[in-house]
């Protein structure tokens, strides 16, 4: 099976940028993402991985071998690139055959492989045409063709969706999913939208400043958030973090606060944005911006004083310092943390 | 009444707005115009029609219709600058693209001192084309040049390279590419520039090697520039003179002389203008059709960006 492991890698540039030593594993026929802010070093992974990078230590297998010092095409991979990387001068058949013909495929099983691919990709009506005469989507399709044909084990993608529209982006992305879990190929993907993060991954690997900030199911991202960068990271609208006692802030989601009658937290209402299914208030609390989301249309005006609560059993606590998440979050009390601090 | 009065200034108006726009247009063409139309278009047409008449030392010329163009076609040296002239197309043209290219490929790599590589190769194009052949001058020069004492250094005898009609043309057309590569590569070296590195890199997972990538990518991207710089070669190895000037003066025999040179004695040596003029037909007849031919034919078998 190949499934890839990466293994103490580091990679510098004069002590600038790259990764410093990172481990970890993507399993065989599962989609990973490398999710992360721009500079974090999650394409320098993925071009380590390619072979695109040498490393300056660590090691790299592809289903159990040893792949650290060899070419890119030794390490029989196939590759979609952020600008898609297309022949400017080749029609999209060509495009897509160009690496069977590099190995010397025959015409016969070039034609028969191509139509397939053209098929699943649904670009058979335009095989004729120069990448000029596409848009953005179908040259998409191409790149995503080229790197099927190969019918390579395993796939990595650099950032492949950031050219496209939103409504196409989103076609897009369940369209690879399930392209991906189709050919059973093990996926590399790399991207700094968390929402494609989520949607699409089996594992994300959240990374910051060339190393892993955290590893794990998009569930356990966003309900288990090992610092508060990936509390912050992920989610839309993002994990409120308020200040709280010595040491340590509270992190709580927007969808866990509520507008309550009595007792809370006094707030007061900066804006109100409607976003059809819910509105996202946001509030200041002392001077912190604290967002909450309400279902439905919320006509509450600006500068309205409100009343916000919680439940305990929502509340993240993160060391103030270090970031991290600190053990046994849930507070020992029950009711509304914030009243007890003042 | 009225409405009637209203549509009849209206396209009056219309009209007037539009005259305007054309009399603005024209005057903004105006001194491109008469500049190009004064020593472009005017003689151009004014040498077509000297090519037609007697030549008029004190009397009336005469208009002798073909005549003139049958005297070249008989006269023995014409045909003799045109076989230089496209003898040293073809070894100028070819070796000077290739080696731009060449050169281009080179320099483009990341690597140390290249900067310096690249002024290097340039330096040349900077130079006027009379320095150049003067310092060739003293290369080729027989016995104490340059070429002599190397290779009498090496054991050989001194040979007179630019007096010997069998190897003038060879050390013309060596200096003529030397002059002309570094230009060239300068375009080769912008147009690669605008090549995507990715394009590299996929086919580096697509197991291309560097050969094939060159042959199946860069060469085709490169097209383009290869045209154009074929067509200005093509049009330097008709138009450079003046390396003849200071070297040779046509000779020995001829046997170096090109067509423009051959117009230059023509004109200004024998003082025949009429004839001066036809050969100058003739020349632009020739570049034209070349040029022609390679945008028409070539131009659909390129890629464009």
């Amino acid at each position: 099976m190949s499934e890839i492991v990466v293994n103490a890698v580091s990679k510098t540039w004069g002590g600038v940028g790259g990764v410093n030593r990172i481990s970890f594993k993507a399993d065989a026929g599962t989609l990973l993402v490398l999710l992360g802010p721009s500079g974090c070093g999650k394409s320098t992974t993925l071009r380590l991985i390619a072979g695109l990078e040498e490393v300056d230590s660590g090691t790299i297998t592809i289903g159990g071998r040893d792949v650290t010092h060899l070419s890119p095409a030794q390490r029989n991979i196939s590759m979609v690139f952020q600008s898609y990387a297309l022949f400017p001068h080749l029609n999209v058949a060509e495009n897509i055959i160009f690496g069977l013909r590099v190995r010397g495929v025959g015409r016969a099983e070039r034609d028969a492989r191509l139509r397939k691919v053209a098929d699943i990709v649904g670009l058979s009506h335009l095989l004729e045409r120069k990448p000029s005469q596409l848009s953005g989507g179908q040259r998409q399709r191409v790149a995503l063709g080229r790197a099927i044909i190969a019918e390579a084990p395993v796939c990595l993608m650099d950032e492949p969706l950031s050219n496209l529209d939103a409504k196409l982006r989103h076609e897009m992305r369940t369209e690879i999913r399930s392209l991906q879990q189709r050919l059973g190929m093990t996926m590399v993907y790399v991207t700094h939208d968390q929402t494609e993060a989520m949607t699409m991954a089996d594992r994300v690997i959240l990374m910051r400043d060339g190393h892993i900030e955290q590893n794990g199911a998009p569930h356990e991202l966003y309900n288990e958030p090992a610092s508060d960068f990936t509390a912050r990271f992920i989610g839309t609208p993002p994990m409120n973090i308020i200040s709280w006692e010595a040491g340590a802030v509270l992190g709580i989601r927007p969808e866990h606060i509520s507008l309550v009658e009595n007792g809370g937290v006094p707030a007061t209402v900066k804006a109100v944005e409607y976003l059809g299914a819910d509105s996202i208030i946001l509030c200041d609390v002392k001077g912190e911006t604290v967002s909450v989301r309400q279902t439905g249309y919320c006509d509450l005006p600006t500068g309205a004083q409100v009343a916000l609560g919680w439940q305990n059993r929502h509340i993240h606590l993160f060391d103030r310092d270090s970031g991290k998440r600190r053990a046994g979050s849930h507070l020992p009390h029950r009711g509304f943390p914030l009243n007890e601090r003042q | 009444m009225v409405s009637a009065v209203m549509s009849a200034a209206e396209p009056r108006a219309v009209r007037r707005r539009a005259w305007l726009t054309n009399a603005n247009a024209w005057l903004l063409l105006l001194p491109a115009v008469v500049l190009l139309a004064t020593f472009t278009h005017y003689p151009i047409l004014a040498t077509l029609y000297h090519s037609f008449f007697s030549l008029s030392r004190g009397g009336a010329s005469e208009f002798v219709g073909l005549e003139n163009y049958t005297y070249m076609l008989e006269d023995d040296v014409f045909w003799q600058v045109l076989r230089n002239n496209i003898v040293f197309a073809i070894a100028t043209v070819p070796t000077s693209i290739a080696l731009a290219l060449l050169m281009a490929v080179w320099v483009d790599k990341k690597m140390a001192g290249r900067s310096f590589l690249r002024l290097a190769f340039f330096t040349p194009t900077v130079l006027p084309m009379i320095a150049v052949a003067n310092i060739w001058l003293f290369f080729y020069t027989p016995n104490y040049g340059l070429l002599d004492q190397f290779l009498k250094s090496l054991g050989f005898a001194g040979h007179n390279w630019l007096g010997d009609p069998s190897t003038v043309m060879s050390c013309l057309a060596a200096m003529v590419v030397w002059k002309e590569a570094g230009f060239f590569m300068i375009f080769y070296l912008a147009a690669l520039q605008t090549i995507p590195p990715e394009l590299k890199e996929a086919a580096e997972v697509e197991g291309a090697s560097r050969w094939y990538f060159f042959r199946r990518v860069t060469l085709p991207l490169l097209m383009p520039t290869t045209l154009f710089i074929s067509i200005n070669a093509l049009i330097n190895s008709f138009k450079l003179v003046d390396q003849l000037v200071i070297m040779t003066k046509g000779g020995p025999n001829n046997a170096s002389s090109l067509l423009l040179y051959y117009i230059y004695e023509v004109a200004f040596t024998f003082q025949d203008t009429a004839f001066a003029a036809t050969l100058t037909v003739t020349l632009i007849a020739i570049l034209a059709a070349v040029a022609l031919t390679k945008f028409v034919y070539l131009d659909r078998r390129i890629h464009y960006q």
